[in-house]
Parts: structure tokens; C-alpha cells; sequence
């Protein structure tokens, strides 16, 4: 992996414009760009979905397969998630053996949704001790214009949110086909989706680009669901090696809270469709 | 501290809700290495030994401005019940590399351009919190080795347990609680003189304000840990290390 190089004269440039409370595509510093969705990218999948914030672009699709359950969940489906930082998405990426930023962006969305409860593992159990349905999420990224964690996370969901059950033929022990009727078992009520802040040149920007992404000194990525109207944490991650000073603390708490109750709503449609 | 009603009113170990593992720390436990140390609290056990700064190579990693600060954090074979492959998994490779993040923080290498100072952390046995366990080892093993640092950092996992708040999470608490409101994890570092936040993660569960308290007991025991390092550091050599 390269590093993402930014000259000086452009990082002051976009601390120039943060200190207006301004930045370089006309947004002010805590606002989203235009989320947009697409559904049916494979008709070959579960579900595959392409999911944009601004030029920031991934797929993400969703795969059953029938599995051994593990011996200490032996009622209970299994789960994966995988990233893949393709060097299409970046001049920054490369072929080969998927590196540090694949493998935590894979990890945060994989605990993001496993800890939260939203697959219903249980309902996943085929034959107890025997057989499960194994879920596979699969994040391709096709342009990388920053807030990677924010859209891939956000692309999982609304994939799992609209995937399709795979039908199970018994006596061949095979499957054969989707019930499009049928969802995949969710716990709809523990969704919750994930927002990433960063500090650069001493403002907390949201939905970063590219560019900013590279100058920032931390990034501090909070998940948050639906308790009673109210937001609740269930994730978060920090990144860089910037420190959050108890003013960024109060700061960057306020602001998730004030996005999470405006943007939920939407984003709870897009997942369930 | 307020404790909500809730399920967990007792730790199994008998701990008080804001009180740590009893801590044990050294330095200098590897002669070979430029820098080296151990922490443990309870039963998990981390040693961490820094070498550099020296030449990085491949050369073009290499940063003329300054020298870079570089984590290896792995789990012993023998470290859980089940056997753990040794080398890297994803698991490590994440928390080699927010650790790295944590420790950059404090530490000033622009007077080694084009070298690079590796910390390896090793966790020979585990009951939860072995990452801040882990840095606490490494954050004495930096300073050991002379490597220029702002101030200290000291770590430590901190939690919500049903509805009680938690410090210094064991591995029932961590991974095995599963009733009711569940287990929510929480590792934080602070930096010894401003306070700030060099770490954290979280996964579980929790309010805004809870999670605001808890931020504060994580502060206060990690001033205990700071105290447990620093006597650790005033002793190098020393018989008595505890």
C-alpha cells in the first residue's frame, strides 16, 4: 500500500475553508453528502446492493450457504464478513493479501453487526448439531472518495436488510433457489448504523472526502440504534493517532446524537425497503 | 458511582465495581532488547520489548521526517483453552494496529529520521483485557528504552455489565455474561498529563450518559495504573519490582 499524499498547500486550503465552517465540494463541516441506493447489482446472490455517498462507491452482496454449526452454538447459523479495498476504488490500494485498512474496516462491520444482535442466528439453524445456514458478507469497493467505514457499513446492512432466503431441498441436501418472499431472519428493532467523525485543523467534520480523510488527526467512528426514540451507542471504533480531548469528547457526542435522530429514520427504509 | 438496579450486583471475584485487578509490573525483562517490560492484572498476563530505533527496511518505507513507531501484537499458542494458531489473524493484525495508533500518540521520533522502533507485544496468558494489558507493558517498555515521549499512556478495558457499570472487565464479564442487557466492552487509553483519548473501542451497548460516567471511572484507574507503572520504571534493576 501506497500513502494517500496530500500537498501542503491543499491541506491548508481545506483548513483554511473548515475554520468558515466551509469545505471544498460547497458542504458545511457536518453535512452528509447525498446517499444514494441501488439495488439488484447480482441477481446471482442473496441480495447485492451498491450503495453511493457522493463518489464514494461500494457493492455489497450476501451469500447463504449450508454449513456445520460450531460445537459451542450448535443451534445457531454462522457469519462472515470480508472487505476488499480493490485498487480499482484507489490509487492507493493493491492486489494481494488484503492490508490493515481491509482487515479493520472487516472487522469494525463485522462486530457492528454480530454484537448488535440484527441476524437472528438462531433462526439460521437448519438441523441442530448438523446444519446451518453460513451468511457471507462481501464489501467490494469500487471508489474510494473517503468515509469508507461509514458507506461500506451502511451497504452490509441495507444487503442483509433486502437479501433473500435461499430454499433448502432435503432429501438432496441442496439448494435450490430464493423464496422471494422471504427475508432472511432480522431483529429489526436492534438495527443501528454507524457515523464516522474527524478532527482536522481543530473542527470535527463529518462524512469526510478523500482528501480530508488524509489530513485528519483522528477518526472517531460512533454506531447507534433505536432505544425507545432515543439514541444508544452499540459500537465504536477510533482511529489515527490524534488523541480526543474531552471538549472533542462532548463535541463529537452531541453532534452523533443530533445526526443519528435525523438520519435514522431514512436509513431504516433503505434497509428494510 | 451510580448503581442502577439491575442483575450484576456481585463480581464473582468479589472486586468492588470501580476496582481493578491486583497489578504486577516490571521492567527490563528482556536483556537483549533496547527496552522491555510486563503487566499483569489478575490472571492476564502481557510482555512487551521494543526494539530501535534502527535502519527501517524495505527502503522505501522509509520517511525522511521522522522515524515511525511500529506494533506487533500477538496471543501465545497456549495463551486461551483452545490453542491459537500461532502468526498473525485479523484479530491481532487490528489490535497491533490500534495500538500503534495509541502509543504514536505519545511518542516523538522526529529526531531518527528513516529508522523505525518495534514494539512486540506478547500475551503468554489471557482472562480478557489482554490489549490494554498490552500497552501498559508497552508504554513502560518505550519509556525503558529511552524512546523521546511526551507523556505517558495507560490503558485499561472498562464496561457495562446488565445495566452496571464496570472497570477492569475479567474474561467472565467480557465474553461469557450474556443475560439480560449483556456485556459491553470498552478499552480505553489516556495520556498521563492531559487526559486525552489515545484509544477506544466499544462494542454492547449503552447510553450516552453512561457511557459519559464510565469515560470518568476509566480515568480514575488508569491513574492508578499510571502510579503502578511509574514505580515500575523508578525500580529498573531493582529487586522488587511489584
Amino acid at each position: 500500500m501506497s500513502n494517500f499524499i496530500i500537498p501542503n498547500l491543499q491541506k491548508e486550503k481545506i483548513e483554511a475553508f473548515l475554520a468558515e465552517n466551509k469545505r471544498l465540494d460547497g458542504r458545511k463541516a457536518d453535512e452528509y453528502r447525498e446517499l444514494v441506493v441501488e439495488d439488484g447489482v447480482s441477481k446471482n446472490s442473496a441480495s447485492a446492493v451498491r450503495v453511493k455517498f457522493g463518489k464514494t462507491e461500494v457493492i455489497a452482496g450476501v451469500h447463504l450457504a449450508l454449513a456445520t454449526p460450531y460445537p459451542d452454538s450448535p443451534n445457531e447459523g454462522t457469519f462472515m464478513t470480508s472487505a476488499e479495498l480493490h485498487p480499482m476504488a484507489s490509487q492507493q490500494y493493491d492486489i494481494g493479501r488484503p492490508g490493515i485498512e481491509s482487515i479493520e474496516l472487516a472487522r469494525v462491520i463485522d462486530r457492528g453487526i454480530r454484537e448488535s444482535g440484527f441476524i437472528d442466528f438462531k433462526g439460521l439453524c437448519i438441523k441442530e448439531g448438523e446444519k446451518v445456514w453460513q451468511v457471507f458478507v462481501d464489501i467490494v469497493a469500487v471508489n474510494d472518495d473517503g468515509n469508507m467505514l461509514d458507506v461500506a457499513g451502511l451497504a452490509a446492512l441495507i444487503a442483509l436488510g433486502r437479501a433473500r432466503m435461499p430454499i433448502y431441498n432435503e432429501k438432496e441436501d441442496k439448494v435450490d433457489g430464493y423464496d422471494e418472499k422471504k427475508g432472511i431472519p432480522l431483529d429489526k428493532d436492534v438495527l443501528s448504523f454507524s457515523m464516522t467523525f474527524h478532527k482536522i485543523g481543530g473542527k470535527i467534520v463529518a462524512d469526510v472526502s478523500k482528501e480530508e480523510e488524509a489530513i485528519s488527526d483522528f477518526r472517531w467512528t460512533i454506531a447507534m440504534g433505536d432505544n425507545d426514540g432515543e439514541p444508544r451507542i452499540t459500537a465504536m471504533q477510533k482511529g489515527k493517532a490524534g488523541v480526543i480531548t474531552e471538549e472533542d469528547m462532548e463535541t463529537i457526542l452531541n453532534l452523533a446524537e443530533s445526526k443519528w435522530k435525523s438520519m435514522f429514520p431514512k436509513i431504516r427504509e433503505y434497509v428494510f425497503g | 458511582m451510580v448503581t442502577k438496579k439491575g442483575i450484576y450486583t456481585k463480581r464473582n471475584d468479589g472486586r468492588k465495581m470501580d476496582e481493578v485487578r491486583s497489578m504486577t509490573a516490571k521492567v527490563g525483562i528482556v536483556p537483549s532488547a533496547d527496552g522491555s517490560a510486563s503487566f499483569e492484572t489478575g490472571k492476564t498476563k502481557a510482555i512487551a520489548v521494543v526494539r530501535g530505533p534502527r535502519t527501517l527496511h524495505p527502503q522505501h518505507m522509509q520517511n525522511a521526517q521522522t522515524g515511525i513507531l511500529r506494533v506487533n501484537y500477538g496471543m501465545m499458542p497456549f495463551s486461551v483453552e483452545d490453542r491459537i494458531r500461532p502468526g498473525p489473524n485479523r484479530r491481532s493484525e487490528e489490535i497491533s494496529k490500534v495500538t500503534e495508533w495509541a502509543l504514536s500518540s505519545v511518542v516523538d521520533l522526529s529526531g531518527f529520521p528513516n529508522t523505525v522502533v518495534d514494539v512486540f507485544i506478547q500475551i503468554p496468558q489471557a482472562d480478557a483485557g489482554t490489549r490494554v494489558a498490552g500497552i501498559n507493558a508497552a508504554a513502560m517498555a518505550l519509556a525503558h528504552a529511552g524512546i523521546p515521549m511526551k507523556q505517558m499512556v495507560s490503558a485499561i478495558g472498562v464496561g457495562k455489565i446488565d445495566k452496571t457499570l464496570v472497570v477492569d472487565l475479567d474474561k467472565y464479564e467480557d465474553s461469557e455474561f450474556h443475560d439480560a442487557e449483556g456485556s459491553t466492552d470498552i478499552p480505553m487509553v489516556f495520556t498521563s498529563r492531559t487526559k486525552d483519548m489515545a484509544l477506544l473501542q466499544l462494542d454492547g451497548k449503552i447510553s450516552i450518559s453512561e457511557f459519559k460516567e464510565v469515560v470518568g471511572m476509566a480515568k480514575k484507574a488508569c491513574e492508578d495504573i499510571l502510579k503502578v507503572q511509574m514505580d515500575a520504571l523508578k525500580n529498573v534493576g531493582g529487586e522488587d519490582n511489584e
